[in-house]
């Protein structure tokens, strides 16, 4: 006990006495948390519009002014020339380019149809399928209100007209950074745990003082707990800055108990810092280690649903990323946060977890040798 | 030697920093391929973390969003909600999970996690389809996440007008404005075409400035800088000579990149290719001043790979424009985004490579590159000078 006191002392006073990387880990964190979910809005709009108007009429203009007024679309170029709104797509300025034909309005009224075009810039897929899906819309809604203005309706329609209402839960504005502040969280976590245990031990390596540690009496356990605790209560504060972040800086707040989310980062952070320790025993060097570890970083924060859903992944990768860890915990961070799923919820999540850290840490300590 | 017959001094008479003869500086750059060569993991995830990186994205990120578990929640329990029950059920981006029977269910059923929407049919479904025609359906999302909450009740509503059109006698309406859409460039709206560039950008920023910075700053904390400035070769040609081998690793990621994006993920190169890797050679240029720039105000190998990190991979990642819409940040983050370089790039692989469009259209950016990288050389240079000479 007295030597494992002794080598955590040294730990702290490591750490606390390069203040780069002191700053750093608190730097990291909030500029993060604080980039991030601002960078991180998905919501689709701001889409550039350019139209191509060869008709001029009063359905054009109103159509144009429906489309401009709710609020998705920006109308930057308005011309009757097709081939210059369409240098707009080129140029990346515009998103869609619509071309209104000539007589739109008396085909609509006289032959009862006329047709739009639209070009969409789809080097970005998702936007171009979401911004087509809402202009066809808002030309959906402008027809109808052309029709209703046409036609009388019975009181009672003769077709049938299902009616379709939505609520979104636990998110009610659909607010992106309530979706991500707590999932940014948790990889930080997973960063900071990770990254800097395995730099901590390779650093030991490099410059030669591993050797000094291994002549000492010092355990292989003693050892192994020195270098975790202390990143393990780092780990745990860096948190509780994030958490203060999320409350105060985005105001969102906890719907779960906050000390489930506390809970289970001491057990998910255990796991971290195991796979920290194995990275060490494979690295000679502090390069090697920083690129194993973002190697692996890369794949497991890609992985883990942090922009996309695992759901929409194929089959064969959803089996590969049952051996994330970054992913569930980033699950068990938005369940508790954003919906204040209990304990009972995440059962077997953290019975996961464990299984995880038990193993990547058991597989450390067999992997370290005292003798080089 | 093919070298051999070039004059030794003709470097040193300038006063520029690179001097020392060619010679001295090819035996600078072999001994830094040693280094590399030496190295094997390093190599080996250099080289790894392009192709992993294309077949992550390549095909296991998709935003699409597909089989999605949803509950149902049918109060009416008639043949027509059965219908409806069924029609939803086998649309490829629902996956049916569970039957709920009362109201007060649902709550739990989101908190377990898996469920993303419930559709709730209320119990005079079928009698308001029979009598007054317009029947209601609600449909309950978890918004946690707001695009597959949006994309999902998207979805749902077309099944469900597919199943009114089914109802109705097929009859035209008056008035119709129809729509014709095109998808220019990328008519499968594959995701492959936006981040192509975006992991290019990457791949260029990591490989070329991250590794040259921290071989450099390896130099410093091992103390062999030393060693290297007392050689005849001047400090920038020794920093130069550092950086030539990263420089050649890139172009191989490139190339690598582009056989996967062209031969894998059947993502064609639209425009001029040499007009392509020229303008990678440039960025790679200006990531290599950044490496330098980094190296020459950082003294441990830690400190220079965070730096690294929250310099450049983040700012790539963010600001670039691959993974988060610029277009949607707030304004002062979008004009900051005008300062990182893989903005840039990113923008002119996009037009050259998936627009398949000519200089006239980049060549705006390329400036904006060139003189990025006069800047950063300068001021490293000038740091170089202050700290090392």
């Amino acid at each position: 006990m007295r030597t494992l006191f002794f080598l955590l002392q040294k730990e702290f006073r490591q750490i606390f006495r390069d203040p780069a990387i002191l700053r750093i880990i608190f730097m990291l964190p909030t500029m993060q948390l604080i980039i991030i979910p601002m960078a991180a809005d998905f919501e689709v709009k701001n889409i550039n519009l350019a139209v191509a108007d060869h008709d001029h009429s009063v359905y054009s203009q109103q159509l144009v002014q429906k489309i401009t007024s709710s609020g998705y679309f920006k109308l930057i170029h308005y011309s009757a020339d097709y081939k210059e709104a369409f240098k707009e797509i080129e140029s990346d300025k515009a998103d869609i380019v619509m071309e209104i034909p000539v007589h739109f309005e008396r085909d609509v009224v006289k032959d009862d149809a006329s047709k739009l075009f639209l070009s969409i810039n789809a080097v970005n897929g998702m936007k171009a399928n979401l911004g087509g899906a809402y202009i066809q819309n808002i030309i959906q809604d402008f027809n109808n209100e052309i029709r209703v203005r046409l036609v009388q309706f019975p009181p009672i329609p003769s077709q049938t007209v299902i009616s379709t209402t939505y609520s979104n839960w636990f998110n009610p504005f659909l607010n992106y950074k309530v979706f991500m502040v707590p999932a940014v969280l948790a990889t930080l976590l997973t960063m900071v745990g990770a990254f800097l245990t395995a730099l901590n031990i390779v650093k030991e390596k490099e410059i030669g003082t591993i050797e000094q540690i291994n002549v000492t009496p010092i355990r292989k356990h003693h050892f192994i707990l020195g270098k975790l605790i202390p990143f393990w209560v780092l780990g745990l504060v860096v948190m509780t800055v994030g958490l203060l972040i999320m409350r105060f800086v985005y105001q969102i707040h906890p719907v779960g108990n906050i000390f489930t989310i506390y809970f289970f980062a001491a057990i998910y952070l255990l796991s971290v810092l195991g796979l920290g320790l194995l990275i060490s025993t494979f690295a000679d060097t502090q390069q090697q280690a920083m690129l194993i570890s973002f190697f692996l970083m890369m794949i497991f924060i890609l992985l883990g649903g942090l922009f996309t859903p695992i759901e929409s992944m194929p089959t064969w990768v959803q089996k590969i990323v049952w051996l994330n860890p970054v992913s569930y915990f980033i699950e068990v961070v938005r369940m508790v946060i954003l919906k204040g799923s209990g304990i009972s919820d995440i059962r077997n999540h953290i019975f996961i977890i464990l299984g995880f850290a038990v193993v990547l840490n058991g597989w450390a300590v067999f992997n370290y040798k005292k003798t080089s | 030697m093919k070298n051999k017959h070039i004059d030794k001094d003709s470097g040193r008479g300038k006063s520029t920093a690179k001097g020392g003869g060619i010679k001295q500086f090819y035996a600078f750059v072999k001994k830094e391929f040693f280094h590399i060569w030496r190295d094997k993991r390093t190599l080996f995830i250099l080289l790894g973390i392009p192709i992993t990186q294309i077949i992550i994205f390549g095909f296991a990120l998709t935003n699409e969003v597909k089989n999605s578990k949803i509950a149902i929640l049918d109060l009416s329990k008639e043949y027509a909600s059965q219908q409806l029950i069924q029609k939803i059920s086998a649309s490829k981006y629902f996956d049916y999970d569970q039957r709920l029977n009362a109201y007060n269910e649902i709550d739990p059923a989101f908190k377990k996690g898996k469920i993303k929407m419930v559709v709730v049919i209320p119990q005079q479904f079928g009698n308001d389809l029979q009598h007054i025609n317009s029947p209601k359906i609600q449909l309950i999302c978890d918004g946690s996440d707001p695009n597959v909450a949006t994309t999902l009740a998207t979805y749902a509503n077309a099944v469900i007008l597919d199943y009114q059109m089914s109802i109705n006698q097929q009859q035209k309406l008056p008035y119709r404005i129809e729509s014709e859409i095109r998808m220019m460039y990328n008519p499968e709206l594959k995701g492959a075409y936006s981040f192509v560039p975006g992991v290019m950008a990457l791949i260029l920023m990591l490989t070329c400035a991250m590794m040259t910075s921290i071989a450099i700053v390896k130099e410093k904390e091992m103390g062999t800088m030393e060693v290297i400035l007392v050689s005849p070769l001047k400090p920038f040609g020794v920093v130069v000579a550092k950086a030539v081998p990263y420089m050649l690793l890139s172009m191989v990621n490139v190339m690598t990149i582009l056989l996967l994006s062209v031969f894998v993920l059947d993502v064609p190169i639209s425009g001029n290719l040499s007009l392509l890797i020229g303008e990678s050679l440039l960025f790679t240029i200006t990531s290599l001043a950044l490496g330098l720039l980094i190296s020459s105000v950082t003294d441990s190998q830690q400190v220079a790979m965070l730096v690294s990190l929250m310099g450049m991979f983040l700012p790539t990642v963010v600001f670039s424009g691959y993974m988060f819409p610029v277009e949607n940040m707030p304004v002062p983050l979008q004009v900051l985004s005008n300062v990182v370089p893989s903005k840039w790039y990113y923008f002119i692989v996009k037009t050259i490579m998936i627009k398949g469009l000519g200089f006239s259209y980049v060549w705006k950016q390329t400036l904006i590159l060139i003189g990025m990288t006069i800047l950063l050389f300068a001021l490293s240079i000038k740091n170089f000078k202050t700290r090392l000479a």
